[in-house]
């Protein structure tokens, strides 16, 4: 069924009166603008009937909210990395003996298949949102020529939200792997933190990308039934964004446990104090006064 | 149409829960910083007497115990700088106020902002739930430093108190974010016509400033949260050291390394931005008020902007300064110690711009509007407050005065009473917007000085005591043996003098509580745009409006020209 959507409303500026300009007089904060668009959106509306209306007016608003909200998430995301170096790096002092309990873990092979679906998944999320900004067939949308976007964009959307559902199931695989050989593991010497981190990285990653999946089927449902064609892209495009940004957090939440392992730490503090002595620039002097 | 209008036309229901719109949800939020600065003040108060007469009989509750004490602490710390610090200026006046300020007809995302005022009232809910449960509430203080914090065995709040306060600011970081993430969005998109970035009033820059310091730090604080959640129930150990020892319990006896430093400095990635949330929107009503009743421009806009955003970002640079005596390395505490003595560049290039706005303004508003006093005030607490910083900002005198009522004293000046002071001026100045009508300017002005005396007459004293050693966060001051229980009990007569103060300050809240109600109900009814203000919350409403000027523009006799103009709209097919 066609869905025109009403014509903007149009507005005619009043004639500008010019004021008597008083030394201390009005006219701060830039030229006046005139002709030319300058703040925000407004509502939707456009004084002059230029710009401002179609799917860009709604996606100049979800976009900067996704980005802000992306912001926040990583900055999420990026204290769990400091926490996990933090960790990584701590050691304690045993009975003369410096200590460091974290083991790296070993990490289960299904996990670099599943970064392949993750990525795999991101191109057939780019190839879905950008079928729904096909000009040709938006145009016919608009016209209420059928939903040939949509109808492209949808084998795309289903494709993505498949691989989604692997990864998960592939992390999942991982995680019951890991728990075994923990399991294995801590009969015999303490589990490390290591494990708990990285349970805990990828925990909450896999409750972001489930967050996704429930956007890719609230999308499914507007390809459906959603009557404009400005909200089928508006919910495309948001959860497209969202998915590439959890891919790019995945690899550089991954990049941690598989980075290359730190350097060995000086296991007694004899040998800790020898080496500050050695490397410090007052060497001699030290050594003297030992 | 003015908010009392549109409410009388509304359901119970629609009015108070199911609402979307930006007044009313700011009202919400306005009404929940009142609920929660009415519980800390009567908790502060409890302290106070504590500290004056420590082995006095409270009535309904006999001699209080040190836990009853530190359970008091934390609650009033945590009352305070989450659900009234930041709520109010940041979430409740922005709400309100900042879109109106910007000409937007709608927030960009009402329902997410909506469901951020219930989220966060949810964790008010359960922080107070913390007060009742076995145990009581935790007694770890606002900062909840590990392992006390992680350990249930520490202490008697530490078992479900602790967990329901760690629930509580968990839900209020998701909270925070999604009604910062919906301010940000409506202030970068939703400006009318012809407001450009030059053009925006100074409280819409900070609102814009703490909306960003909101998304990064809470974030953040979430994630400590989550992991102190995990330390007390999930079996890790990231906030507790190997083989530690607490009330002679051997705790973490597997021997991970956690690290309590680590906790600090999550936590205080979000706790030193928290402060600039709290203060940042004073700061630019302060510039936006002074200006107004001054009838003069702001003297330096776009260096005001600049200064804003300068502090915002030195502001998420600088949280090491607390933890200078937790163990830091001393050069971090250098680096810490030299961005902490930066933001007083931009702070006394703000201090000088109000100076010069009040300084002999031919046409200023005489006498002086209530609003104007309040923020006055402010400006009196920024500098008083704000000269302590650089004191604390070295880490070699800090190493004296971390622990000392010096720091109680400093923060109590720049946060809580520069905090307090601007959101009464922004009570007494937009009251109108609220309700229509004005508050009572004897009242007020008796509000004012009762409360400004009181105030510096409570809080100076504790620099004193301090610089004498006075130390913080200890229940019981008195009865100490040797050398500094002689010198605690020669401050004990200023301890009760701080005591008296208090409850003097206490009082003088009343009257504003009076005036509350009584110009809510029976005030006098407001024109139009009271204060002849320049910016576009006071614009007529229901108008289609167009921005031609910056804000604060006055001609001469202070004559005001308001950013708005007023657009004709021509109907397409005649009226409807």
């Amino acid at each position: 069924m066609p869905t025109l959507t009403p014509p903007p409303p149009v507005y005619t500026p009043e004639k500008k009166e010019q004021k008597p300009r008083t030394p201390q007089g009005p006219g701060s904060g830039g030229k006046p603008p005139y002709r030319k668009r300058t703040g925000g959106g407004g509502d939707g509306e456009s004084w002059d009937g230029k710009g401002g209306r179609g799917p860009g007016e709604r996606l100049r608003r979800t976009r900067p909210a996704l980005i802000f909200f992306l912001i926040g998430d990583a900055m999420f995301f990026f204290s769990l990395v400091v926490v996990f170096l933090v960790e990584k790096g701590a050691y304690h002092v045993d009975h003369g003996i410096v200590v460091n309990t974290w083991h790296a873990i070993p990490i289960p092979s299904i996990l670099w298949l599943n970064t392949a679906v993750l990525l795999l998944s991101s191109v057939t999320m780019e190839l879905a949102r950008r079928s729904i900004f096909h000009e040709q067939h938006v145009m016919d949308e608009w016209l209420g020529l059928g939903k040939p976007a949509a109808r492209q964009a949808l084998p795309w959307l289903l494709a993505t939200a498949v691989l989604g559902i692997l990864f998960l199931a592939g992390q999942w695989t991982a995680w019951m792997q890991l728990g075994m050989r923990r399991g294995y593991e801590a009969a015999y010497q303490n589990a490390s933190l290591s494990h708990a981190s990285f349970n805990l990285f990828t925990g909450f990653h896999a409750a972001h990308l489930a967050v996704g999946i429930l956007g890719l089927s609230a999308c499914l449902g507007v390809l459906l039934f959603a009557r404009r064609v400005e909200t089928r892209q508006v919910w495309l495009d948001t959860t497209a964004w969202y998915w590439h940004c959890m891919g790019l957090f995945w690899i550089g939440l991954f990049a941690l446990p598989v980075g290359k392992p730190a350097p060995p730490r000086p296991r007694r503090p004899e040998a800790f104090i020898s080496l500050m002595i050695h490397s410090g620039p007052f060497s001699a002097a030290m050594r003297a006064a030992l | 149409m003015r908010l009392a209008e549109a409410l009388a036309s509304w359901s119970w229901w629609r009015r108070n829960v199911f609402t979307t719109d930006y007044r009313v949800v700011g009202r919400l939020y306005l009404l929940l910083a009142l609920k929660a600065v009415a519980i800390g003040t009567i908790l502060s108060m409890f302290m106070r007497i504590h500290l004056a007469w420590p082995n006095a009989r409270l009535p309904f509750w006999g001699v209080m115990k040190p836990e009853e004490y530190l359970a008091l602490l934390t609650m009033h710390g945590t009352m305070m700088i989450f659900f009234v610090l930041t709520v109010a200026p940041q979430m409740g006046f922005a709400c309100l106020i900042a879109p109106a300020q910007i000409g937007a007809k709608r927030l960009s995302f009402p329902r997410i902002h909506a469901a951020g005022f219930w989220i966060i009232a949810a964790s008010f809910v359960v922080l107070l739930l913390a007060a009742f449960v076995p145990g009581g509430a935790p007694i770890s203080g606002w900062t909840s430093y590990p392992p006390l914090s992680a350990i249930a065995a520490a202490g008697p709040g530490q078992a479900m108190g602790m967990d329901l306060w760690l629930v509580s600011i968990a839900l209020f970081c998701v909270g925070a974010v999604l009604g910062g993430v919906s301010l940000l969005t409506t202030i970068i998109c939703e400006r009318c016509e012809g407001m450009t970035w030059g053009r925006l009033p100074l409280t819409v820059w900070s609102w814009l400033t703490g909306a960003l310091l909101t998304v990064l730090a809470f974030s953040v604080l979430f994630d400590a949260a989550v992991l102190l959640l995990c330390d007390r129930h999930a079996g890790t150990s990231f906030f507790v050291p190997a083989s530690g020892v607490i009330n002679g319990m051997l705790v973490n006896a597997r021997g991970h390394d956690g690290s309590p430093l680590l906790w600090l400095h999550l936590f205080w990635f979000f706790g030193h931005p928290v402060v600039y949330i709290a203060v940042l929107p004073g700061m630019g009503l302060a510039s936006m008020l002074l200006a107004g009743f001054s009838r003069r421009r702001v003297p330096g806009y776009r260096t005001m902007i600049a200064t804003t955003l300068a502090i915002g970002l030195l502001g998420i640079l600088l949280w090491g300064h607390h933890m200078f005596v937790a163990g830091l390395n001393p050069f971090a505490s250098s680096i810490f110690a030299v961005t902490t003595m930066a933001i007083a560049l931009p702070s006394a290039i703000k201090v000088m711009s109000w100076l010069v706005t009040v300084w002999r303004a031919p046409a200023a508003m005489k006498p002086r509007p209530v609003p104007m006093l309040w923020m006055l005030g402010f400006v009196s607490f920024f500098i008083a407050g704000g000269l302590t910083g650089p004191i604390l900002a070295q880490p070699i005198l800090d190493s004296y005065l971390h622990n000392t009522f010096f720091v109680v004293a400093h923060f109590h000046l720049i946060m809580a009473m520069a905090g307090v002071f601007s959101l009464f001026g922004a009570t007494y100045y937009w009251f109108p917007l609220m309700t229509g009508r004005m508050m009572n300017e004897r009242l007020g002005r008796w509000h004012f000085w009762l409360t400004i005396v009181a105030a510096y007459s409570t809080f100076l004293p504790m620099h004193l005591t301090g610089l004498a050693g006075e130390p913080r966060q200890y229940a019981q001051l008195t009865g100490i043996p040797g050398p500094a229980g002689a010198l605690l009990a020669r401050l004990q007569p200023m301890q009760i003098h701080v005591t008296v103060s208090a409850f003097v300050l206490i009082a003088a809240q009343v009257l504003f509580l009076v005036n509350l109600w009584r110009s809510t109900w029976s005030g006098e009814v407001a024109p139009e745009n009271p204060w002849e203000a320049t910016t576009l919350e006071w614009a007529p409403a229901g108008e289609d409006l167009r921005v031609v000027r910056g804000p604060c523009e006055y001609g001469e006799e202070g004559l005001s020209y308001p950013q708005w103009e007023q657009l004709v709209q021509q109907p397409l097919d005649g009226p409807e």
